[in-house]
């Protein structure tokens, strides 16, 4: 499973407030979500983001709510993975859960900038920045979180186990 | 090694003798709590595995708080959607409006949490209920779905940070103002994955509203789950709202901690988080000439009996500043009812308070108060993101009822001492 787009780089403690605000909550339809995703944050991020885009964040990333409109919203808006030094726990399950892929990787945070084209394969965990030329190790998805994201999502992956 | 409270729930939980820090385990709930943003998303997921029951009709609560009363078209389906889900499943705990509250004021109230318990909810405050001495997490909707489903969900077991308390709180200080304290202390990640266990004597000096307080802003510093010893005060809460059987579990004298705070309760001061980030803290000495336009008091944080008695002290024989919003929020209907009857919503009314029936309201910037651009206010909730309660250029600072309520007569962000001390 590899992965390949642009950047878009955030900072530290990105809640999910911001990644899809409340306002937008009295819908759960992943279409209608993106369209307002990073909205409080990055008002370019949804006429910009392309399919296979890659988040690149620092810590804490996903923070506050546990809404998982917040990952729902990220996926349907096109983007592959997103990378960040660490995740916010509630988030960070919430993402696996429905197959948006995640990974951190500190060093790749501080060696990736905006725009920056990168390249994940994630059976290995190696992550190539294709601008600058430079390679990160992150550790790569165990079997079973691999098989939920190629069922896209815990719900199908039980699914398909029963 | 010994293991910590958590640790003890979680193997007790999962049928383990015992679990260590970073052990993925899979363990029974005792409780899978949703509200109205959460659920819709839980039950299509729930619908998608092909079960049709859910695993215990008693231990599935949903609670429509979010939006409530229904603040527009879409808001409406989602709760019918939760009503209907409820109705056709026999879930015991549906709690329409009428009996509703903010579901972290209302779980605790109707004994759905007592100690030992493991619960479950897709609601990052659910950690509420460690101030029982449960284990008690937010997870997402697809957890959710899966815990109705299955009775079970899996965790990795957290390491975790002691605090031990000491000293009694002085003048205005309350839960809120130690939470803020230890916050600001750690960082919004200073407790990622792990559990905040509080312990020592100073707890005796905490009511019950004011664990509440604490346990629920647990998730602002990062943590899985805040805990609290239980002591006699838990128990006599325990008695009063509930009939389940309960399990008090003390952490093993050997137990390792990540890191242990020694926090003296009498040398802290009221502590406001200025935006755009909880531990974005300063003591009331430090705040400064901050103007404000809005006042919310309530919220999962702040809407209790005793957050209410705190600030209609300080509004009651007074007046709101002119141009200042001030909006009462009670937890619960027993919480509205129980100020009523004690003559608090009076004097909060008379001092030109609004009081609104309980929702979460403008805490997550839903309906009932919403910032415009530039706009400040002074909030009793947890969160201060950037467009939390509006407008991306808007502004929300965190305080105690008392801070909240003393901030509202000044329309700057007060001391209570300054109003009340010559009272």
């Amino acid at each position: 499973m590899k992965a390949k787009g642009r950047v878009f780089r955030y900072k530290d403690n990105v809640d999910t407030d911001v990644i899809i605000p409340a306002r937008y909550l009295n819908t759960s339809d992943p279409k209608e979500l993106a369209a307002h995703c990073m909205e409080d944050i990055d008002t370019e991020f949804v006429k910009k983001v392309k399919e296979g885009d890659i988040i690149v964040a620092g810590r804490n990333f996903g923070c506050g709510s546990s809404r998982e409109h917040a990952p729902i919203a990220i996926k349907a808006s096109g983007v592959s993975c997103v990378i960040a030094s660490t995740f916010a726990r509630i988030f960070y399950r919430n993402a696996i859960n429905i197959g948006l892929p995640i990974l951190e990787c500190e060093q790749a945070v501080k060696g990736i900038e905006n725009g920056d084209e990168v390249e994940i394969d994630f059976d290995s965990g190696i992550i190539r920045n294709l601008t600058k030329g430079t390679t990160f190790k992150a550790q790569p998805f165990p079997e079973f979180m691999k098989k939920i994201m190629a069922s896209d999502g815990l719900v199908n992956y039980i699914k398909g186990k029963m | 090694m010994g293991m910590t409270m958590t640790q003890k729930i979680l193997a007790a939980h999962a049928g383990l003798e015992r679990v260590e820090a970073g052990q993925l385990i899979e363990a029974n709930l005792d409780l899978v709590l949703g509200n109205d943003i959460t659920s819709p998303v839980a039950i299509k997921e729930f619908a998608k595995t092909g079960v049709t029951e859910v695993f215990d009709k008693a231990k599935v609560a949903l609670v429509p708080d979010h939006f409530t009363p229904n603040k527009d078209i879409k808001a409406a389906e989602q709760c019918k959607c939760l009503r209907e889900f409820a109705n056709q499943m026999a879930i015991e705990n549906y709690f329409e409006i009428g009996e509703m509250g903010i579901e972290h004021c209302l779980i605790p109230e109707k004994g759905l949490a007592v100690p030992g318990d493991l619960i479950i909810g897709a609601d990052s405050h659910t950690c509420t209920y460690g101030a029982l001495g449960a284990f008690s997490t937010g997870i997402g909707s697809t957890d959710m779905a899966a815990g109705m489903a299955t009775g079970k969900c899996w965790f990795k077991v957290p390491s975790a940070i002691k605090f031990v308390l000491k000293g009694k709180p002085q003048g205005w200080v309350s839960g809120k103002d130690v939470i803020l304290h230890i916050i600001g202390m750690i960082g919004v990640d200073g407790a990622l994955y792990k559990s905040m266990e509080f312990v020592g004597e100073g707890l005796r000096h905490l009511s019950m509203d004011n664990r509440f307080t604490m346990a629920n802003m647990a998730i602002e510093a990062g943590a899985k789950n805040g805990i609290f010893m239980v002591d006699e005060l838990t128990l006599e809460y325990v008695k009063a709202h509930s009939t389940k059987p309960y399990t008090v579990y003390t952490p093993d004298e050997d137990a390792e901690y990540d890191a242990v705070y020694e926090i003296d309760l009498s040398s802290l001061k009221p502590t406001v988080s200025f935006p755009h980030l909880p531990d974005n803290t300063r003591t009331i000495d430090e705040v400064g000439d901050v103007a404000i336009d809005q006042v919310v008091i309530g919220s999962c944080t702040n809407g209790r009996i005793e957050d209410l008695r705190v600030a209609a002290k300080i509004l009651n024989g007074r007046k709101v500043k002119k141009g200042v919003r001030v909006i009462v929020f009670p937890g619960t209907q027993k919480i509205y009812l129980d100020a009523l009857k004690e003559g608090l919503i009076a004097q909060m009314v008379e001092a030109g308070a609004v009081v609104s029936t309980p929702t979460c309201g403008p805490c997550l910037g839903g309906h009932m108060g919403i910032l415009a651009k530039g706009e400040r206010a002074i909030a009793t909730t947890n969160r201060n993101f950037v467009g939390r309660m509006g407008h991306t250029e808007s502004e929300v600072y965190l305080a105690s009822p008392a801070v909240a309520a003393a901030s509202a007569l000044t329309g700057k962000i007060t001391d209570p001492d300054t109003i009340m001390k010559n009272a």
